[in-house]
Order: structure tokens, then C-alpha cells, then sequence
């Protein structure tokens, strides 16, 4: 039961979500894209959003593109976490989705909604930091595409009535070598105490996490000692650990201290793995 | 494009039948169909889409019907417990694995296995079936008469095919 | 004639339950019910200075808004400590502060927002210890002034404790110094929340002429009559209780709480239907949650590995209000050494007041708690006396000759066969493969095991009854005041009355729901006590109806009651059995084929008190708190990566003396299900707080509970001793399952890592911390 009312839009085109947003703004009034829901009712049925528009944006064409031409796979913001798994198209990015909430809620929450809802994990981002992925976004001012890295510093950062409509992956990065470790407090439909994502390209280990920290991200410092040959990998994930951007993360799901000691076990499974394979 | 305010008439198919409704924009499809529609079988057991209580099935699929507006279920095919209508493989096969004590969450595991049966016809590995299953919580049982009971359900199905 | 003990006869409620058909409370019609919701403090403890109510009642659809200024009672079944909504001050955080009521949902909730209070912080107390500590604040400032409702609750003055019980028997300090081997340990256990899938709740409504109509999903049917009776001075019979189908209750909903606010918030209104809803979020705090527990115990044992002795001290953290507290603090005093046989026990049980939610009854009564404290002092005595874990309980297992800590003398039939149960989990669980075995690197297999018994803590005087009425097909319809929440007893209950009548058990109709004014008193669904309490009431009503049977009979075939036999549902003489009467045609008394009308209609009843229970002595606890015990054992094997601190819970053994199985499929499952609820609670739950007594996981999604996929095998055998008292020599079971699942894990990971300071909930992030701590 969310206990105040708002206004229900379901646009069909883009043009028609920037008038809506831009009629509303005149008015006034707070309107808000409209994915799965499943953050934006929680939210609302505890008072702590109160939005006067929500924006549906599950019926624009645009936004349920999943698909791969020669360069890149395209995916509309709308696409369900579960669409994006059953496609196969980027197992990576399939592995993330298919760890976030419960399977029934996979099949409600939207990529453009794990992106840019508040929950601090956002756990998808990881594959997209990783693979130099891009995002076509649509505004007051138009329509623009930029690196996701651009617009993501562990939230992502669009303007006033700007909106993610989809994300693009370099086909190199579709089928790269790829890990995905994610650790729970010990259940394992949670939020990440530790989640480790990596690719590698040409060798070259590339990582990105969530949940060490207070928000997600990529470290080119933690990469080079990850890429350290000369280290053990013991060695290399304690360099990790101190180049964390932020002290560890802490709340009832895992101390700042325990987060860390994970941190490196998780990078270390990471690395010998990598080492036994290389050898 | 559709823009709805305030208390607005809906028309919502479920079960097959095509109700119409008066819902606010914010009312979640769970509320409409207990208090509305008196389709009480869906359970309000946190509202926040942790405990699957509420679960049924949307266009083939389990959704949590707390998690959704009563105004998105437009257009789409609703199916609760109370659709099955007694004679479902899955009913059948809760009551033959005794898969249920209090029976609070056992309309949102009816319809998770159910969808999963529509989407899988024939059996799964037993990692997605626990994968589709861990939606849902359930507080008496040891889950292990739940796993039973997806395995009946699935061999009903085949027997039924021979 | 066998026709249904024994048989895993399919639950009575079934079909209901999976058509949607089964109706919860909050599953009747709203239409024309009004709706309360409640606001709730965000305080752990803080004086009320000032409530402002002027922007609430302004909105639209507010029908009434009440504070804890509006009432004086106060409220609770042992001690009279707990107002309905606070007064003055607040002691938890999610204690009752306003309710509003509204014409719709939205409309109160948004009210209740709109309430503006002004609170003064006080000190939060937030273990026993530190309530029990010098200066600490009083969280009630006199405990001694609430009224008592039984005489064996003991607050005292000037602190924060609300209760205590002793345990003398023996001299434990004379025969603690003469122990060849000495274990001492302490332990602090945090509370946690039942979790019912059901979130509490209760509607109301009052007839202009004074009759109160409660519906609620409530273990206590007779308790929310009486509370409220008692409280608001209204006679008994003028209030109905209702309790449809109930979603899980584990003692969770045995605490009358919500009724009185939905009483109370139809008293507002003129009497009009309302319903109280509360959310997922305030049920995890506002109502009471399970206890927390600190346990200082000092045990010995002599050269040959026999325990001698046992000092413990108990501090239950009851939480803000005592609520049925006091009597768990008796319940752990009472059973405090385990099923062991132990001469000499000091034992001291405290009932402490904390800034936490208050406590109620949570499965088991208290038992898992104490449990995992006493079961893991076990283990290490063992270890130190350098005997097999399960050797060495063997060995001190209970046994003819051996007394309970009240000094009740050990019979089979009273408390039940441990070594039997230790030999078949023995086998079961293929102990002597070895208890700690390396699998690969950094990952080892390890065993633990614990053991449990439980007697009951009822009123001396609970009652229980059950009437039998025949439909013309010549089935029987069965009514008592047990409350289906899952447990089956209902459908164990037709099974003991088809037994005895010789029919059918799918002859047997329950009736599924509680009236109090149409069941027989039955003082509360918890304790197991079903099948003892209610079971004896349907053997008794049964004996009833078949001697009306057997007197139509006479009648009908003119000759002495004696010779009327009564069997498979026939009625007859045995010096002619080939001229027999169904029930169908003499149950409703008999018309001879000339019209003739001879009998009387049949109606069975029958009641039970319990008997032989006694108060506990005060000095040195004699005396007998519940009709008897059940015991058992219990084996937990994990797969542990001893680097991470990870591990994986392979499988679980539960070897249970219950007297009798009546019913081999469902009290398979009820007893799995006990396993899993405890699995669950020992290795990922726990209700935490800040310094500030503010609840840290406050929803499903940060609560974790387990899902599919993390369970273990579980594994379910039972033994025999037959209960003599009991129905066909069952024992109370339903709830045992779960007792020694948190020890027995506990003792599985302390084996498998190699640390001894395990504590609650067993998560890997407890034990890294414990390793680190225990680092040579």
C-alpha cells in the first residue's frame, strides 16, 4: 500500500518521456523513470520518495532493444535482469543479473533500474565498467552517447529529466574471459558483502567491485597489482586491500575489518585460479 | 501514450475473466486483487518483495504482486491460485509431499513452481528449479517436501504424456 | 483395531490450503471495516515529552486518534507491566506510541505520518548485564508495584529484574572442588523474531450492547478473552474471540497484544469493525521477538568422565516488558543440566528487563537457548575428560535412579529413553566414521552433536475440551479451542478420536477454526500440549458418545449396556453381533420401523485439567512444572573451508523419543520443519542493534531467513517410550526439533575450525572473529 497518490504515464516514444518530464518540470512537479518498480514502490510505501509522476518506460521500443549488431550488444534500459540472462548475449553481465534479488524479482527489475536505483550495489554496472561499455542517454537537450564511465562514479550522474535508454558492450568483451564472485554475509539471496567482477583482455586482468566499498568501482592502481606477475597472489590482493578508495564498507551485513579479510580471499581465489591456468 | 490520475476504472483479466476495477495509480496489484476482487489466496507477507507470499503469474511468468501497480497489470494475463482450480499438477503434488504446514506461503510456491512448469515444460536441472524457488520464503517446512513436491509435479506430467 | 494411529494420515486441512480456499484473518471481507495502523518509536528507551496529533486528525477520513494518555491499563499474563500504547516513556524501539484510525489503509498511514512527537533520549540498557549493573537506569520504575497474576513471579525492588527462580539440589560448590576435570564459560546469546509468514494481526468490533467481537490470528483464543476481560472490566462471555487459519506462530502470536489496540481502537469509533494492519517492519518489532540469553556456567565431571556437578547462572534478556518471560526464566531453571544426570546443580534464572523488543515464548520455550550454552559446555568437558562427544552424553545420560534439577524422579514413561536415542543417531549419522575428516585442501567434514529435553511450564490448572457431535451419515464432527497453525494437531486429534471410535479417520470432520464461544475452553495452541491436552479431552468426549451409543443401544435391542459392543462405526449386541445398528440410525437416537422413537441424540464431551503440577520451591525449586518430558539427540555435519570460515551444512539427524508416532509422515515433517527453523536461527539469524537500541535489520531483506537450496539433508528417526498419561503413549514433539539444531551446529563448527568461543547466530564473520581471537 503506498499511501499518497501519483500520476501513472506510460509513453510509447522517447519524444513523448521528454515531454512528459519537461510538461511536469513547468509544473512544478517531481517526475521520475519508471522501470520494474520494484525499488520505486518500496520506496514510495514507506514514505521515504514521494514522486508526483512516475514515468513508465517499459512500452518504448527503444528501451527493450536486446540485441547484437557487428560492434556492439545493445540493451534497452527496460530489459528485465532475466531477459538479459536467458539471452546469453553477455554471460558476464548474465551472471551479475542472475545474482541480484531472487529469480521472480529478476524477472521485474530492469537493467536502467539496478543502474540508477539508490540500493548502493549495483551490481550490473561491474560488467559495464569493465568492458568500456557506452550508454545512450535522453534528455531535456536530446539524445547523447557517452562511455558509462563517464557518467558513473559508483552512481550514475545525469542531468535534470536525463534518463538511461541503453547501454552498449563492445563485442570484444561479449565473449572475453570473464569472472564473477560474489560473497553474502551467508545467505545467498543477499546483498553483496564482496562482489568481485573481472574480464580479461589480452591477458591483461581488468576488475571492478561492489560492496567493499560504499559504492561500486574500478581501481587502474588495484588493476596494476593484480596484473603483478612478480607477486604471489596473497601478496597482490594485501597490495589490493590498501589501495581501496574508500576505508571498507560496514553495516549489519559485514564489519569493515571482515569485508576486507574477504576482500582479499575473494581476489586471491581469483588470482590462483588465474596462475593455475596460466601455468 | 496512457496517463492516469487519480481513482481510475481498469479493466484487469484475471483468472480469465475480465474484471474492471477502481484503482488509484500507487495501489499495488496485490491490494486490488484481495480487496477488490476478493482473490485472497495471494498473501501480503512483507510487501517489500523478500517473502514471495504474494506471488502470481503475469503473462506466463511469476511476479511478486506487491511489487507491481494494479494500473502495469493492464492488458496482461493474471493467474492466482484460485485460477488453478483445484485440479492443477502442482496442488496436486503440494498435498501429495505434504509441502506445507501453516499454509501462508504456500499460494506464492504454487504459483512459482506453476510458472516454472508453463516455462519449463519439461523438468530443469535442479539448480534452476532452486533457482526459481529461492523467490520465496517458507518458515515450517524444511523445503526439503517442497523440492518433493516440483519432483511430483513434473512426474505427474509425464505420466500424463505416456 | 488399528484405523489410524500409526498411519501418515494426509493433513485435514489440506485442499484448503492449496486452493486459496483457507481463509487467514486478514482474508475476510474489508469492505465497511475501518483500518488502525500504528505508530511506533524510533527510541530504543526516551520520555514523551509531547505529542502533537492537530496535523493527523486534520486529514481527510481520520476517524480517531489515540495516545497512551487515553488509557491507564496496563497489560501482560504473568506481570501487569505493559501499557497498549506508551505512557510517558518508551522502552523499545517500536514500541506502540499512537494509533490512528481512518476510513481507509492509505488514508491512516498517512495520518500516522503526520503525528508529531518530541522524545527526551534516556539511557538504553541492552544486555542483562548492563541492566544488572551498578547505577544502572530502572527501565520500570517500580517493578514491585505491578500487579501479579500468578504468585510465582518475583520482581525485585530497585533493579531491573523481574523475576528469578533457584535451582538447589545437592551441594555443587562442595562437589565442583573434588572434579577431576573443570569447565567454565560464559556466553551471550542475542535475541531474534519468529518470523511468522503471517504478520500479526487483529480486527475488532463492539455491538451497541456491549458484545466484543474479536478476530485475530492468535495462538491464545482464550487468553485474548480473558486479558481483555480482565483489563477493560468487561464480563467474559460478552466477548467472542475468532481465530480462522493462522500463518505460522511458533509462540510468537501467543502474546496478547494487537487485540487490546484493535478493542481499543473500536471502543474509539462507536464500536465500528476495525482492522489493525501492521507492517512487516513494525511486526519485527513492535510485538514480541524471542529472548536473548547470558549464561555463566561452571561444570565438572571426575577422573572416569562422570559429570558430578553444575553452577550456572542464566540471565534472560526479556526485553522491555516481561510479557510471558518470567515463566522461560523457570522453564531454563527447571531443565537446566540437560537430559544428564547430575547429583549435584545451583543453578539461578534470572527474568531481566532491556531496552530490547520484548520477548514471548518463541519454539521451544527457551530451551534452544539455554541449550546451546549447556551443550557446548558438554562438549568441551568431554574433550577435556578425553571421551567421544557422544560417548561421554552416553554415558552421563539420565536414567532410572537419577532425579530432574526439581528433583523429579527419572521414570521411561516420564522422561523417555536417551540412550536409546544416542545409539540410533549413533548409526545413523555413521558417528564412528569419524567426527573431523580432511576432504581436500583447507576443507574438512566435521560432526557435532548435542542433546535436548523439554518438560512444559503451563499453568498448574490449564485446562482443555473437546465436544463430538454425529452428522446423519454417521460421521462425527470434532471441536476444540487448539488453533491451526501448521502443527497438525487438529488432524492428529481426529486421528486418536477415529482410533478410539473405531471408524475412519476421513469420518472424523474438524473444525478448523476456534470460537471461543462455541469450543471448549483450550488455554493456549503452544507447548506442544495438543495432543496430551486436547488429545485426553477427545478420548474422553469419545468415551461419552460411545457410552450414549451403547445406552441407545440397550434400548434398541432391549438388553444390558454391558452387552452393547461399539466398533467400525456399528452399534450391536455381542450375544448377536449379526443384528447391528450404523451409527447413522441411532446416533441422532433411533426410530423403530414402526415409528417408535427410543434414545436420545448422541453428543460427546469431554474436558481435562492438567494434574500433579506444582509451583517450584522457592529455596530449593522442588517441584513438577509440566506433565512430562521429551528428549532426543541430534547430529549436524558441515563442510567447512577452514581459510574463509565459510562452511555448508550437509546434513542434520534428529533422533526423538516421542512415545508413540501417530502419525509417521507429519511428524516426520513437523519435526524437519523444527530442524530447519532452527538451522536457520543458529547460522544466520539475529535481531541486532545499535548502541542506541535501534534495530539495525529491520526487514525480510536484511533479516535473512534461509532459502531453498542451502538446506541440508535432514533426517528424522524416532524412538519409542510411551508417555503412560498420554494419549496411545505419545509425547509432546512439535516443536523439539529445533531445540539442539543451534548446539549441534555449534559443536560441528567449533570441531571443524578448532575454536572453542562459538556463539550465536554461526555465521562465517562470528567465527573469523572468534579465530582471530583465539589466534595462538
Amino acid at each position: 500500500m503506498i499511501p499518497f497518490d501519483f500520476v501513472y504515464c506510460r509513453p510509447d516514444t522517447l519524444n513523448e518521456v521528454t515531454d512528459t518530464f519537461k510538461r511536469y518540470q513547468n509544473e512544478n512537479k517531481k517526475a521520475i523513470c519508471y522501470g520494474g518498480g520494484s525499488e520505486i514502490i518500496t520506496m514510495c510505501r514507506v514514505s521515504s520518495i514521494h514522486p508526483d509522476v512516475v514515468v513508465d518506460i517499459k512500452n518504448i521500443p527503444e528501451c527493450r532493444v536486446l540485441e547484437k549488431d557487428n560492434f556492439f550488444l545493445n540493451i534497452g534500459a527496460a530489459c528485465t535482469l532475466n531477459q538479459i540472462k536467458e539471452s546469453k548475449l553477455f554471460p558476464l553481465l548474465g551472471l551479475a543479473c542472475g545474482r541480484i534479488a531472487d529469480h521472480t524479482n529478476q524477472c521485474r527489475i530492469t537493467l536502467g533500474g539496478n543502474l540508477c536505483g539508490t540500493i548502493i550495489y549495483r551490481e550490473t554496472s561491474l560488467p559495464l565498467l569493465l568492458s568500456d561499455a557506452e550508454v545512450t542517454t535522453s534528455g531535456l537537450d536530446g539524445i547523447r552517447r557517452v562511455p558509462f564511465q563517464n557518467i558513473f562514479d559508483g552512481r550514475v550522474r545525469l542531468k535534470e529529466g536525463e534518463w538511461i535508454v541503453q547501454v552498449h558492450i563492445p563485442v570484444w568483451a561479449l565473449q572475453a574471459r570473464h569472472a564473477h564472485i560474489k560473497k553474502t554475509t551467508q545467505e545467498k539471496i543477499d546483498y553483496p558483502l564482496v562482489n568481485v567482477t573481472a574480464i580479461w583482455k589480452d591477458d591483461v586482468l581488468r576488475t571492478a567491485f561492489s560492496g567493499i566499498c560504499s559504492r561500486p568501482f574500478r581501481s587502474s592502481q588495484i588493476e596494476a597489482v593484480l596484473n603483478d606477475h612478480g607477486l604471489s597472489p596473497e601478496i597482490r590482493a594485501e597490495k589490493a586491500a590498501e589501495l581501496l578508495p574508500e576505508p571498507p564498507y560496514h553495516d549489519v551485513e559485514g564489519s569493515s575489518e571482515y569485508r576486507a579479510f574477504v576482500f582479499r580471499n575473494t581476489l586471491c581465489e581469483l588470482l590462483e585460479a588465474w596462475q593455475n591456468d596460466r601455468a | 501514450m496512457i496517463e492516469l490520475e487519480g481513482k481510475t476504472v481498469i479493466s484487469l483479466n484475471v483468472n480469465g475473466d475480465s474484471h474492471e476495477v477502481m484503482v488509484r495509480p500507487s495501489d499495488i496489484l496485490l491490494d486490488v486483487l484481495r480487496e477488490q476482487l476478493g482473490l485472497t489466496s495471494a498473501k501480503a507477507g512483507c510487501k517489500n518483495g523478500d517473502c514471495g507470499a504474494c506471488t502470481v503469474m503475469v503473462d506466463g511468468w511469476p511476479a511478486k504482486s506487491c511489487l507491481m501497480l494494479a494500473v502495469e497489470a493492464q492488458d496482461k494475463k493474471i493467474i492466482t491460485v484460485e485460477g488453478l482450480g483445484g485440479k492443477a499438477a502442482v496442488q496436486k503434488a503440494f498435498v501429495e509431499a505434504n509441502a506445507f504446514q501453516c499454509g501462508y506461503c504456500t499460494s506464492g510456491f504454487l504459483m512459482v513452481c506453476h510458472a516454472l512448469m508453463t516455462q519449463h515444460p519439461v523438468m530443469p536441472d535442479e539448480i534452476v528449479i532452486e533457482e526459481w524457488l529461492q523467490s520465496n520464503l517458507c518458515r515450517c517446512t524444511s523445503y526439503q517436501e517442497i523440492r518433493k513436491a516440483v519432483h511430483l509435479m513434473y512426474d505427474s506430467l509425464q505420466a500424463a504424456d505416456v | 483395531m488399528v484405523t489410524s494411529i500409526g498411519k501418515s494420515i494426509q493433513r485435514k486441512d489440506a485442499w484448503e490450503k492449496v486452493t486459496g480456499f483457507a481463509q487467514y484473518t486478514d482474508d475476510f471481507p474489508t469492505t465497511g471495516v475501518l483500518c488502525a495502523r500504528l505508530l511506533t518509536s524510533p527510541y530504543g528507551h526516551a520520555r514523551i515529552l509531547k505529542i502533537d496529533t492537530a496535523k493527523a486528525s486534520a486529514v481527510k477520513g481520520v476517524k480517531s486518534i489515540l495516545t497512551g494518555d487515553d488509557f491507564k491499563e496496563l497489560h501482560g499474563p504473568l506481570l501487569l507491566d505493559r501499557p497498549a500504547l506508551a505512557q510517558n516513556v518508551v522502552r523499545y524501539a517500536g514500541e506502540p506510541v499512537a494509533l490512528v484510525v481512518a476510513q481507509e489503509e492509505s488514508v491512516a498511514e498517512r495520518a500516522v505520518r503526520l503525528i508529531e512527537v518530541e522524545y527526551e533520549p534516556l539511557p538504553v540498557l541492552l544486555t542483562p548485564s548492563e541492566s544488572l549493573s551498578q547505577g544502572a537506569v530502572l527501565i520500570h520504575e517500580k517493578v514491585t508495584g505491578y500487579k501479579r497474576m500468578l504468585t510465582d513471579i518475583y520482581p525485585e525492588e530497585g533493579t531491573n529484574i523481574a523475576s528469578r527462580y533457584h535451582i538447589q539440589k545437592g551441594n555443587a560448590a562442595e562437589a565442583l572442588k573434588k572434579c577431576e576435570y573443570i569447565v567454565q564459560k560464559q556466553f551471550s546469546l542475542p535475541p531474534s523474531d519468529h518470523l511468522a509468514m503471517e504478520v500479526r494481526t487483529a480486527r475488532a468490533e463492539i455491538s451497541s450492547d456491549g458484545q466484543v467481537q474479536i478476530m485475530t490470528s492468535s495462538q491464545s483464543p482464550y487468553a485474548v478473552r480473558q486479558q481483555i476481560s480482565g483489563a477493560f472490566m468487561i464480563p467474559a462471555g460478552q466477548i467472542q474471540v475468532t481465530v480462522p487459519f493462522i500463518g505460522g506462530g511458533f509462540g510468537g502470536k501467543s502474546a496478547v497484544m494487537l487485540e487490546i489496540l484493535a478493542f481499543l481502537a473500536s471502543k474509539s469509533v462507536g464500536g465500528k469493525a476495525v482492522r489493525l494492519i501492521i507492517t512487516r517492519e513494525q511486526d519485527m518489532a513492535a510485538p514480541p521477538s524471542r529472548i536473548g540469553l547470558e549464561a555463566d556456567i561452571t561444570i565438572g565431571a571426575d577422573k572416569d568422565g562422570k559429570i558430578q556437578a553444575a553452577q550456572m547462572i542464566f540471565r534472560l534478556d526479556c526485553g522491555a516488558y516481561t510479557d510471558i518471560s518470567p515463566y522461560m526464566a523457570k522453564a531454563i531453571a527447571a531443565d537446566c543440566t540437560g537430559p544428564y544426570h547430575m547429583e549435584h546443580v545451583l543453578c539461578d534464572s534470572l527474568c531481566v528487563y532491556t531496552n530490547h523488543t520484548y520477548a514471548t515464548a518463541y519454539r521451544s520455550f527457551a530451551h534452544e537457548s539455554y541449550t546451546f550454552c549447556m551443550e557446548r559446555v558438554i562438549d568441551l568437558l568431554a574433550k577435556r575428560c578425553g571421551w567421544d562427544p557422544l560417548e561421554f552424553r552416553y554415558r552421563n545420560a539420565i536414567h532410572a535412579g537419577s532425579t530432574t534439577p526439581t528433583q523429579v524422579p527419572y521414570t521411561e514413561s516420564l522422561i523417555g529413553d536417551l540412550r536409546k536415542c544416542l545409539s540410533r543417531a549413533r548409526q545413523l549419522s555413521l558417528w564412528d566414521a569419524g567426527s573431523r575428516t580432511a576432504i581436500k585442501q583447507n576443507t574438512v567434514k566435521a560432526k557435532g552433536i548435542a542433546c535436548f529435553w523439554k518438560t512444559e511450564n503451563p499453568p498448574t490448572d490449564a485446562i482443555s475440551g473437546a465436544t463430538v457431535t454425529f452428522n446423519t451419515d454417521g460421521s462425527v464432527n470434532l471441536v476444540t479451542g487448539v488453533v491451526e497453525m501448521g502443527s497438525n494437531g487438529q488432524t492428529h486429534l481426529a486421528q486418536i478420536l477415529a482410533e478410539k471410535l473405531g471408524i475412519p479417520c476421513e469420518k472424523v470432520h474438524v473444525v478448523l477454526s476456534v470460537d471461543t464461544r462455541a469450543a471448549p475452553e483450550h488455554w493456549k495452541t503452544v507447548a506442544s500440549l495438543t495432543e496430551y491436552m486436547a488429545g485426553k479431552a477427545v478420548l474422553r468426549a469419545a468415551d461419552d458418545l460411545l457410552q450414549q451409543l451403547r445406552s441407545n443401544g440397550s434400548q434398541v435391542f432391549g438388553c444390558p449396556i454391558s452387552d452393547i459392543e461399539v466398533s467400525h462405526g456399528r452399534v450391536y449386541s455381542i450375544r448377536n453381533p449379526e443384528r447391528f445398528i450404523e451409527f447413522k440410525d441411532i446416533a441422532q437416537g433411533y426410530q423403530a420401523p414402526d415409528g417408535t422413537s427410543i434414545g436420545e441424540p448422541v453428543l460427546g464431551r469431554g474436558g481435562m485439567m492438567l494434574k500433579g503440577l506444582s509451583m517450584l520451591d522457592p529455596q530449593t525449586g522442588k517441584g513438577k512444572t509440566g506433565p512430562a518430558w521429551t528428549l532426543g539427540a541430534q547430529v549436524v555435519e558441515v563442510e567447512a573451508d577452514i581459510t574463509t570460515f565459510s562452511y555448508r551444512i550437509l546434513s542434520a539427524l534428529t533422533v526423538m523419543d516421542v512415545g508413540k508416532v501417530i502419525n509417521p509422515e507429519s511428524m516426520r515433517s513437523m519435526v524437519a520443519g523444527g530442524m530447519a527453523m532452527g538451522m536457520s536461527m543458529a547460522s544466520r539469524e539475529a535481531a541486532s542493534y545499535d548502541s542506541q537500541g535501534v534495530p539495525q535489520a529491520p526487514t525480510l531483506r536484511t533479516y535473512k531467513l534461509m532459502h531453498i537450496g542451502q538446506e541440508p539433508d535432514y533426517q528424522v528417526d524416532f524412538v519409542e517410550t510411551p508417555q503412560d498419561d498420554s494419549p496411545y503413549g505419545m509425547r509432546s514433539y512439535a516443536e523439539h526439533g529445533l531445540i539442539a539444531i543451534p548446539a549441534a551446529l555449534g559443536n560441528a563448527l567449533s570441531n571443524a575450525f578448532g575454536i572453542e568461543e562459538v556463539t550465536l547466530p554461526l555465521t562465517p564473520e562470528n567465527i573469523w572473529k572468534a579465530s582471530q581471537k583465539e589466534k595462538p
